[in-house]
């Protein structure tokens, strides 16, 4: 299979690699996917609690090029933007930005759901109490 | 020496034509290009003795007599001739056929078709080795049993079959015996009447020869095997295959034989060598590597691992000067992992990083050692990028672990 030269750009170099303090109040971790199906992302955001910025950003994939490559744009993308920018961050974004076969559209579905499970982390850890303990996840 | 690359070490795919064997081909393209079937004029004579002299390099390989192969396209038409034309010219004895789980897609897909017209069929479990338990197959053969369709060498994990014990139940049952010996003749010793192998499917290809060309073996005595065609035409091959024969291809399949009769003790230690040094190489500069099937009952060019926590296209882009193959779901076209590491028992989170290594005739210690380096170095990258190493470096249980999936 071909790669676009972007996927191989990320894949060679990929941005903000590593991990950030899990336990810290202002950063939220999102961990999607599965070893089984062969993809596993770890995104984590460092949120200014004041202004809503995400002033930092790091990721860890298990996965193929495109699947590294889709969560190292993710990082690039949130890092600057508030918590509500960063939800309207669509799959077909990343899948535009990265020229994702079809076949590989799955792994910027995963960077996105990656963004929305570190977002939930954060806000859960903010106000715990706002947040009744028994809302089922979907 | 300067290495050349990219560099091809997959050889279970398929390998280069030996130039011996190109040579050797060459005359029957242009001034040699008969009809092997031509009666009446000496183009049609050469052509004939070009593919009698192939026969007999091809039978001598096996230990057959060369009135026992039956020339074909390759492999999978040998498959397909060997268990579909048993299943119709036995079908008043019996119709009910053994094969297993990680055969070739060639004998599945084949005894799925024969399914849908009544056959019955068992697919025989491996263990954790990738052998299966003789007992199971003992138990699996009823009255109406006709064929036993065993692999000799597998295509993904090199694993051996117990071939001589199968070929032993078979007889002993009189029940017909068919292997796929494509990935093992020309690297091991096949020998039909030591086995007791009634039908085998062989392929050029694997061995170094042209592609588009195979035989089938076809047992004359003890028992006398019949097929049905799949292929009607001037009742060629003993009318087991019409067609006329691909002359330049089956001598240079002939040509293959014989260079591998007369080398393979040499080749085969060369092989064992290679691996080992790849093999030492790798398990000496990572952790979390681990061996796909049995060593001990091993095609000497085959080392099959899972580099745990390290998905394998990402692994194969990384390596992207080397010719290899993963068994990662991202790499074929199923999206699904691989179906023999899954009979096998390997998770399927090995599955997907395992990468299948195929020593061949033309790789050298520098490739295996170049190879190497160049795995230990994408491996080390990828996994300080993968959440899974880390996670597992913590101590967390991935096993255990509650995974979001949709």
């Amino acid at each position: 299979m071909a790669y676009s030269d972007k996927v191989l750009d990320h894949y060679k170099n990929p941005r903000n690699v590593g991990s950030l303090p899990k336990d810290d109040p202002n950063v939220g971790t999102g961990l999607v996917g599965a070893p089984e199906c062969g993809d596993v992302m770890k995104l984590q955001m460092r949120i200014n609690p004041q202004t809503e910025v995400i002033e930092d950003a790091k990721f860890k994939t298990f996965g193929c090029g495109s699947a590294i490559a889709s969560s190292s744009l993710a990082t690039e993308w949130v890092k600057g933007k508030t918590v509500d920018e960063a939800l309207q961050i669509k799959n077909v974004e990343i899948v535009k930005e990265l020229n994702l076969p079809p076949v590989k559209i799955h792994c910027s579905v995963l960077a996105e759901d990656a963004i929305k499970a570190a977002l939930a982390d954060y806000r859960k850890k903010r106000a715990p109490a706002q947040q009744p303990a028994a809302t089922p996840a979907d | 020496m300067a290495l050349k690359l990219p560099i091809y070490m997959d050889n279970h795919a398929t390998t280069p034509v030996d130039p011996r064997v190109v040579e050797a081909m060459l005359p029957y393209f242009t001034n040699q290009f008969g009809n092997a079937a031509s009666r009446n004029h000496p183009f049609g004579w050469e052509a004939e003795k070009a593919v009698e002299t192939a026969r007999e390099q091809i039978a001598a390989l096996i230990h057959a007599s060369p009135k026992e192969i039956i020339f074909t396209s390759g492999a999978t038409e040998s498959d397909n001739l060997a268990i579909k034309g048993v299943a119709e010219m036995y079908r008043e004895k019996g119709n009910h056929i053994i094969t297993m789980v990680i055969e070739h897609k060639a004998v599945l897909d084949t005894c799925k078709r024969l399914e849908k017209y009544g056959y019955q069929v068992t697919y025989l479990p491996v263990a954790k080795d990738g052998r299966i338990d003789l007992d199971d197959l003992r138990r699996a053969i009823t009255p109406k049993t006709i064929l036993i369709s065993i692999m000799y060498a597998n295509n993904e994990i090199g694993v051996l079959q117990p071939i001589e014990e199968i070929g032993r139940i078979a007889k002993e049952h009189k029940v017909l015996f068919h292997t796929d010996a494509t990935q093992a003749v020309g690297k091991i010793p096949f020998d039909v009447e030591k086995f007791n192998v009634d039908l085998a499917s062989l392929s050029a290809h694997k061995m170094y020869g042209p592609k588009g060309v195979g035989a089938l073996y076809v047992r004359r005595k003890n028992p006398r095997v019949q097929v049905a065609p799949l292929i009607d035409g001037g009742g060629h091959e003993r009318g087991m295959r019409s067609g006329t024969l691909n002359v330049p291809s089956i001598v240079g399949f002939g040509k293959a034989c014989e260079i591998a009769r007369a080398e393979m003790p040499a080749e085969m230690e060369r092989m064992r060598g290679l691996r080992e040094r790849l093999q030492n190489n790798l398990f000496g500069r990572l952790d979390e590597v681990y061996i796909n099937g049995s060593m001990e009952h091993r095609l000497p060019n085959n080392l099959n691992i899972s580099f745990a926590y390290v998905e394998g296209e990402s692994l194969l882009m990384g390596i992207n000067d080397i010719a290899v193959s993963s068994g990662s779901a991202c790499t074929s076209a199923t999206l699904e992992p691989s179906y023999v590491l899954k009979a096998l028992g390997v998770g399927e989170d090995l599955a997907h990083t395992s990468i299948r290594f195929g020593l061949g005739r033309f790789n050298t210690d520098e490739e295996v050692d170049y190879v190497a380096d160049r795995v230990v170095e994408t491996v080390t990258r990828l996994r300080e990028l993968s959440p899974l190493y880390e996670m597992a470096k913590e101590g967390v249980d991935l096993k255990s672990m509650q995974w979001k999936t949709d």
